[in-house]
């Protein structure tokens, strides 16, 4: 092995790497990825931490994903399935509850049950979502401009930009603009009334990312998780069956069938550079692997400060990769299930028990949370998007039994008073059950293993630093082409034949993998090689 | 018919005297109608109990347009600049405080690189400030609609951006503009108390009079606006207060023909066939003009005084969602003597002092404003105004003005005496806390929280700057799209307030760009056939 | 501004639902009984007919004797309070004072950009109350619209059943059912009747262009009504119909219809893919003399600037329906437009349909082709049409106008 030569080498199996790997293997060269983890996925990834039982123990849905990909590589044939879940409910304190359910109609009067007002709006809320979305898609498979460039591909690219925004009209250029900065609760503000309603829509506004519904910017947050569709569909979210690493699995065959080879066990411990080129890898094992390119799916902190020796990287780089910033602010439980818990409230047959379940019913309550992060705690009452996905994907556990993904909201990479330690994790898992206990009687009964992720985990396993579950956060200062840092955010390193393809660059985190292709398209065009990435669908 | 006025000016706060001073001399006959018995809106000086007066909105000078105060020659009008130029003080419970100029630094534990990284980090803003400054001088271009200046004035910052900063600088410019302030003092500032002390001043300046804690995104932004204002001109305690510099700029407007009429409150501005054609008093009284001018909020001026029937329905509820809740609070205190500050001496209290020792104190200070709660902890600008004008108190007295950053417009349980009292008792704390003594000194006091605000001064929300600085509500979203070049829909209206861009302090560009746009206006609907 | 607030959810266990997934009309179980096709479908919160036996025979009922439609989906807004109506009057383009109580004006109602956010019919019930009837939800509109107007709102969609009784008969059909008088209403017109104590209003309008009338009546004596209208009607050729007839009968009209023909303003996602009553053929709904209403900017500038399309009706050569198909400058030449609806007119004997051109390009209004494709036994046909623009509707017999109509 450590003789061999390969035309690229990408570090880390995550879905961005599989992804940019594939799509270099495809035009023909010769590509390893390596993986320090003995199995591949990064955040991808399906396990069974509790016998008989599949954890999607990082990522646990699908909608971002972009489907040019999905069918360029053949994910398809490589046993990849995504279904579509139906929505999702928040719970009140005084024993209701407010579900957003597929059908238009039914969610209608779903939110007449507490505002007539807010009911009506939804037609509104829609179409102006749609538009954002509209707006921002086209850019997702798209390498962003340099502003400061005067080369005729930045020029274009620009020209393209604002075509697209000089094709939204003036007015809406202005609503755009105001979106772009406006905080999740103002911008509900526009439209809703009901606390309630807020409280519900606000989630993916600040899931995964360290901010409150009242910071400015949260508004793009939500609309980045809007952005996904499953066949279509905007919005809708999706479980791949089999559990996240399904996904990773897929395109790992896709990869090989192309004739790209995957090696895990063995990180990378530096990437190695000779005369301002990449030459290879050192691998954490005292192997050296050579390559012509290296791409790391790491995330760019990681990559600068810990991959690359200080000395091969311009002085700025560094002190970019440092104020690049990777909050960690999530936590996640994974929960084995002898039954399917009781929800007060809310019917077993009820199809929301598919969809996602919050139990934050007020503004307030989900900004108090982020207030606690800011401290240094994790929240006392923090905002949880929960699923039981074996009501959509029986695979997953022994029949009759399930498995429930709890993503949490606010959770510190680091605590005032001091480091984390197991007792702490275990408190941390315990104030998230506890909460969801408050809805669900027999829930602690029902737990045959509860598996508790604080960013320290998520960061010891997935290698997201401080566990940042987008590779950074999706503030202004990081998009586009501040994405992960100016002048850095068209893929290629600041190193000859290095380049980034993970969710630290655009368009970002989530299960998407257009950051691994955007990348592979750079790098073919660099080699001189026909390009295999698709281009966007595209919309009218 | 000729009418008596070519235009009404409807609030005498600063920006609207300078707009008619403006107008007026470029030979317009102009009205200038105030609701008060004076002029100087927010920024007037009054008693606020018997023998103490004290500038009720904005106490110190610092932004005031230099090129508004040349242009309408305000040294010749009275305008006194020659007061002492302030440091900032920010207070240490021991004494150990840091005390900050423009670019300077001093304290206990202020290492000569925690001074250096202070000055070159305000040199690095500030070359942003001035990169923005001529957006500022002149009315937001429209995106879709680009005038000939517009263009020119665009790509004159994209060519300043690009070559003036150059391509690192311009880079970080793009990714500072949207970022926040807490993060970028700890990737420029030094570590340590000391530094943290500077951090807590930027930090504070960065967030006064918005809804916004350091750690919000935009606060960069909301700073560099800040910035802006010091490169008008250093902070100062005018001479005689607040109220002379209003009165300065009413003596430029009167000299320049402007007919002053206080105590003169419009109740609605009137219209025919969607054109203005004047106001009526709440007297009753009818005056006509073809150009009616409005300093006051965007939502007063288009939801009271013209009202929503009158717009259309998109447009009034986008008004209506102005964010202008105000945040900032203002507390003034009669003093029998002059407080005593551990470690200061007291040529240093004609400083500007803040409560505010670090980033996080400030951010924590913001939490509960959230949630329509205070802050026991609360962060704090405090001036004596007495020092620089000693006629603002009875001999030996004082009066002690005081911005507090994060008060909630509405309280949870209601500001009711007993609310009030307590809020005024914890900043008494505060400030026993650097000053023991202090407590003792008080005479009395008053509390203007933005509801109070809202009530004296008419500005809806009780926000300082009549709609918040953020970047949603900037350039040309300010105040909103439709009215951010100062036109509004209706032909002969025009806005002059804070609610403009580029906003509010006491720097009298909106209403500079404001006269600009009116006099560049030509009716081009007044004759509008009706189909 | 107040709104009286009326829960839509009424059933005992609220968050169930869900489980009831279709609301049904007070005539539903009528139309049931009748229907052998069983095919209907959804419009918002409820279901109806598509066909109820045969179309063909259900479209000659409008045309023949007369059909009856249920339109109880329609959404129904009541407005009153002091400033009703200077609120009606900001809402849209019409001016409203000139419908008098006791008249219904059709009109359509705008967004800040002039862009149409939907049709509707204004039911100026006694002075300052009005019933606005619409095809899509309005409630959010309305309720922005209402900021700064001391109006009440009140949603009475599940209040008011209504029943759209259409065709040369239906005025004898409601005579005989004993609404005396009513061979005096004028199109347009208004009057409200007793019906076994209920009050049952009736006005003389409707979406096929022919005679016709609406009934309008609360939920609970629904049912009665319409036994009695059947029984009334059975001599007359009474039918009920479904809106497959209705549709065809809309198109001959000449009718817009939201979401087939223009995209309602507040729905639309795309830039310029709404349209303004001008470009709706509805300028003659715009009254610029009004000194505000909410559109009214944009739609002088586009007055003076010009429109971006123009809905046109067209007869085109041939009897092949001219279903989704361009519109082009020519034979053959550049596309300038689509069809938006199309059918062959059994009573004119035309085929007609209503397109959208693009005024950015160069047209010819003697020279327009259509590309109609259509298919024959799984082989598809291209075909190319000429199409002449028409003026008047398809369909505009004089009885539609004429006071008393004919007793037959």
């Amino acid at each position: 092995m450590g003789k061999q030569h390969y035309d690229a080498l990408v570090i880390g199996a995550g879905h961005n790497g599989l992804t940019n790997a594939a799509f270099l293997a495809k035009s023909g060269l010769k590509v390893l990825v390596v993986e320090k983890n003995p199995y591949i996925g990064g955040a991808s990834v399906s396990r069974e931490l509790y016998e008989n039982w599949t954890y999607s123990n990082c990522s646990y849905v699908c909608s971002l994903f972009r489907p040019e990909i999905y069918r360029e590589l053949n994910l398809a044939k490589h046993g990849l399935q995504v279904t579509p879940f139906g929505g999702s409910v928040t719970f009140t304190r005084d024993g209701n509850f407010l579900g957003s359910y597929p059908d238009p109609e039914v969610m209608y009067r779903e939110v007449a049950r507490f505002s007539k007002r807010d009911a009506n709006a939804l037609e509104r809320y829609h179409a102006d979502t749609a538009k954002w979305c509209r707006l921002i898609r086209p850019f997702l498979m798209r390498t962003p401009p340099d502003p400061t460039s005067f080369r005729p591909k930045d020029w274009r690219e620009l020209a393209f930009l604002l075509k697209k925004f000089h094709g939204l009209g003036e007015e809406q250029i202005y609503e755009f603009m105001r979106f772009f900065t406006l905080s999740v609760a103002e911008f509900l503000g526009d439209y809703f009334e009901s606390d309630l309603v807020k409280a519900h829509f606000s989630g993916s506004g600040i899931i995964g990312t360290g901010l409150g519904p009242f910071s400015p910017g949260t508004a793009y947050v939500l609309l980045h998780h809007y952005m996904g569709d499953v066949d279509g569909n905007i919005g809708t979210w999706g479980i791949a069956r089999g559990g996240m690493g399904a996904i990773a699995k897929a395109l790992a065959g896709s990869l090989r069938e192309f004739g790209g080879e995957i090696l895990t066990g063995d990180g990378v411990e530096r990437i190695l550079v000779k005369d301002g080129r990449v030459t290879g890898v050192a691998l954490e094992s005292g192997a050296e692997i050579s390559a012509d390119n290296v791409v790391s799916n790491v995330d760019a902190k990681r990559t600068f400060l810990k991959l690359m020796d200080e000395k091969d990287l311009p002085a700025q780089v560094i002190d970019k990769a440092r104020n690049f910033k990777i909050r960690g602010s999530s936590g996640k439980l994974n929960i084995a299930l002898d039954g399917l818990p009781t929800f007060t409230g809310l019917s077993k047959d009820n199809p929301l028990y598919k969809g996602d379940f919050h139990f934050s019913d007020s503004l307030e309550r989900i900004e108090r949370a982020y207030d606690d992060w800011k401290a240094g705690m994790w929240s006392r009452d923090p905002y949880l998007d929960m699923l039981i996905p074996t009501l959509t994907d029986p695979t997953m556990a022994p029949p009759g039994k399930h498995m429930m993904s709890v993503f949490v909201q606010y959770c510190p990479a680091k605590l005032a008073d001091g480091d984390w330690t197991d007792d702490k994790v275990r408190a941390f898992g315990d104030t998230v059950i506890d909460q969801m206990a408050e809805y669900s009687p027999d829930l602690k009964d029902l737990i045959l293993h509860a598996e508790v992720r604080t960013p320290r985990e998520i960061e010891a396993e997935v290698g997201l630093t401080e566990g940042n579950i987008f590779q950074g956060e999706l503030t202004l200062d990081q998009l586009l082409f501040n994405r992960p840092f100016p002048g850095y955010a068209q893929y290629r390193g600041p190193v000859k034949g290095m380049y980034m393809c993970g969710s630290s660059t655009h368009p970002g985190g989530g299960v998407m993998a257009a950051p691994g292709a955007n990348a592979a398209r750079e790098m073919l065009a660099d080699l001189k090689r026909d390009n295999t990435v698709p281009e966007d669908f595209g919309d009218d | 018919m000729t009418k008596q006025y070519d235009a009404i000016v409807i609030g005498g706060g600063h920006n609207g005297l300078v707009c008619a001073a403006y107008l007026g001399k470029a030979g317009k006959k102009v009205l200038l109608l105030e609701a008060a018995d004076e002029v100087g809106g927010m920024a007037r000086t009054r008693e606020f109990c018997e023998g103490y007066r004290v500038s009720a909105g904005a106490h110190i000078l610092h932004s005031l347009s230099a090129q508004v105060v040349k242009e309408l020659a305000l040294l010749d009008h009275g305008l006194d600049r020659s007061g002492h130029c302030l440091e900032t003080v920010i207070l240490d419970e021991q004494g150990a405080h840091v005390t900050a100029g423009r670019d300077s630094a001093s304290g206990e534990g202020l290492s000569p690189e925690e001074i250096e990284a202070y000055a070159s980090f305000k040199k690095k803003l500030r070359s942003y400030a001035e990169l923005m400054q001529p957006m500022m001088r002149r009315r937001p271009p429209r995106v879709a609609a680009l005038g000939f200046r517009d263009s020119v004035a665009l790509a004159k910052l994209g060519w300043n951006m690009r070559f003036g900063l150059g391509t690192e600088e311009m880079r970080d410019f793009l990714r500072l503009a949207g970022i926040n302030i807490y993060d970028v003092l700890d990737e420029f500032l030094g570590e340590g108390p000391a530094s943290d002390k500077l951090k807590g001043m930027i930090s504070l300046d960065a967030v006064m009079g918005s809804f916004t804690g350091p750690r919000s995104p935009n606060t960069v932004f909301t700073y560099l606006c800040r910035l802006m204002g010091e490169l008008e001109g250093d902070m100062q305690l005018p001479v005689g207060g607040m109220g002379a510099v209003m009165q300065a700029l009413a003596n430029a407007a009167q000299a320049h023909g402007v007919e002053v009429r206080t105590a003169a409150p419009v109740s609605s501005i009137r219209t025919e066939k969607g054109c203005v054609v004047g106001v009526r008093l709440a007297s009753g009284d009818d005056i006509d003009a073809d150009i009616v001018v409005s300093n006051a909020d965007p939502k007063t001026t288009f939801l009271k005084l013209l009202g929503a029937p009158k717009l259309e329905a998109g447009f009034a509820n986008r008004v209506s969602r102005i964010r202008n809740r105000g945040t900032a609070a203002k507390l003034h205190f009669a003093l029998r003597g002059l407080p005593k500050f551990t470690g200061l001496e007291e040529g240093q209290l004609r400083n500007r002092l803040l409560v505010a020792s670090s980033s996080d104190f400030v951010e924590l200070a913001f939490n509960p404003v959230k949630y329509e709660e205070v802050s026991d902890s609360p962060a704090i600008e405090l001036v004596i105004p007495s020092l620089a004008d000693p006629s603002l108190a009875p001999e030996g007295h004082h009066v002690m003005s005081i911005a507090l950053p994060h008060v909630p417009y509405a309280l949870k349980g209601g500001w009711d005496a007993e609310a009030r009292k307590a809020f005024i008792d914890s900043v008494i704390a505060s400030v026993e806390r650097f000053a023991p003594g202090f407590t003792e000194l008080v005479v009395d006091s008053e509390l203007l929280t933005p509801a109070d605000i809202e009530a004296q001064f008419g500005a809806t929300g009780g926000h300082w700057h009549h709609g918040e600085l953020a970047l949603d509500q900037m350039l040309m979203l300010r105040p909103l799209y439709g009215a951010a070049q100062y036109t509004t829909p209706l032909d002969g209206l025009f806005l002059c307030g804070a609610g403009c861009h580029p906003g509010g302090g006491v720097s009298g560009l909106p209403g500079h760009n404001a006269a600009a746009a009116v006099l560049k206006n030509k009716k081009k609907g007044r004759a509008e056939a009706v189909a | 501004m107040n709104h009286t607030e009326q829960d839509l959810v009424t059933e005992d266990s609220p968050r169930d639902h869900y489980k009831a997934l279709v609301k049904r009309s007070p005539f539903y179980e009528k139309q049931v009984a009748l229907s052998n096709t069983n095919k209907w479908h959804r419009w918002k919160a409820y279901t109806v007919a598509d066909e109820i036996e045969c179309m063909e025979q259900e479209y000659f009922a409008v045309r023949n004797s007369c059909g009856v439609f249920d339109v109880t989906p329609m959404s129904k807004y009541r407005i009153g309070g002091p400033d009703a109506e200077a609120f009606m009057n900001r809402l849209v383009t019409r001016d409203v004072r000139k419908i008098k109580p006791g008249r219904v004006g059709y009109t359509v109602w705008c967004n800040d950009q002039g862009k149409v956010i939907d049709d509707g019919t204004i039911f100026h019930l006694e002075q300052g109350v009005y019933l606005l009837c619409a095809q899509e939800r309005q409630y959010d509109w309305l309720m922005l619209s209402a900021l700064g107007f001391d109006v009440e709102i009140s949603e009475e969609t599940n209040n008011i059943a209504c029943l759209a009784v259409q065709g040369p008969t239906s005025c004898a059909t409601l005579k005989a059912m004993g609404l005396a008088g009513i061979e005096g209403m004028k199109p347009f017109g208004l009057t409200h009747f007793d019906f076994g104590g209920a009050k049952l209003m009736v006005s003389r309008t409707g979406f096929t262009g022919d005679l016709g009338y609406e009934l309008w009546i609360d939920f609970d004596s629904a049912e009665a009504l319409w036994d009695a209208l059947f029984e009334a009607g059975k001599d007359r050729g009474i039918r009920a119909i479904g809106g497959d007839a209705l549709e065809l009968a809309r198109i001959e009209a000449g009718f817009i219809l939201g979401g087939v023909d223009f995209v309602p303003a507040n729905q639309c996602v795309r830039l310029h893919h709404d349209r303004s009553p001008f470009e709706l053929d509805l300028g003659w709904l715009v009254d610029f003399s009004k000194e505000s209403f909410t559109g009214r900017t944009a739609l002088l500038r586009e007055k003076q600037e010009g429109s971006r399309y123009r809905l046109v009706k067209l007869n085109i050569e041939g009897n092949k329906p001219a279903h989704n198909a361009y519109v082009m400058n020519g034979k053959g030449g550049k596309t300038i437009g689509a069809v938006s609806s199309a059918a062959w007119s059994p009573v004119a004997k035309a085929n007609v349909a209503l397109a959208s051109l693009d005024l950015t390009k160069r047209i010819n209004d003697n020279n327009i082709w259509v590309e109609i494709f259509y298919q024959k036994e799984l082989k598809w046909h291209r075909k190319w049409a000429r199409a002449e623009i028409v003026k008047d509707p398809f369909w505009n017999p004089e009885r539609k106008r004429v006071t008393p109509p004919a007793d037959v």
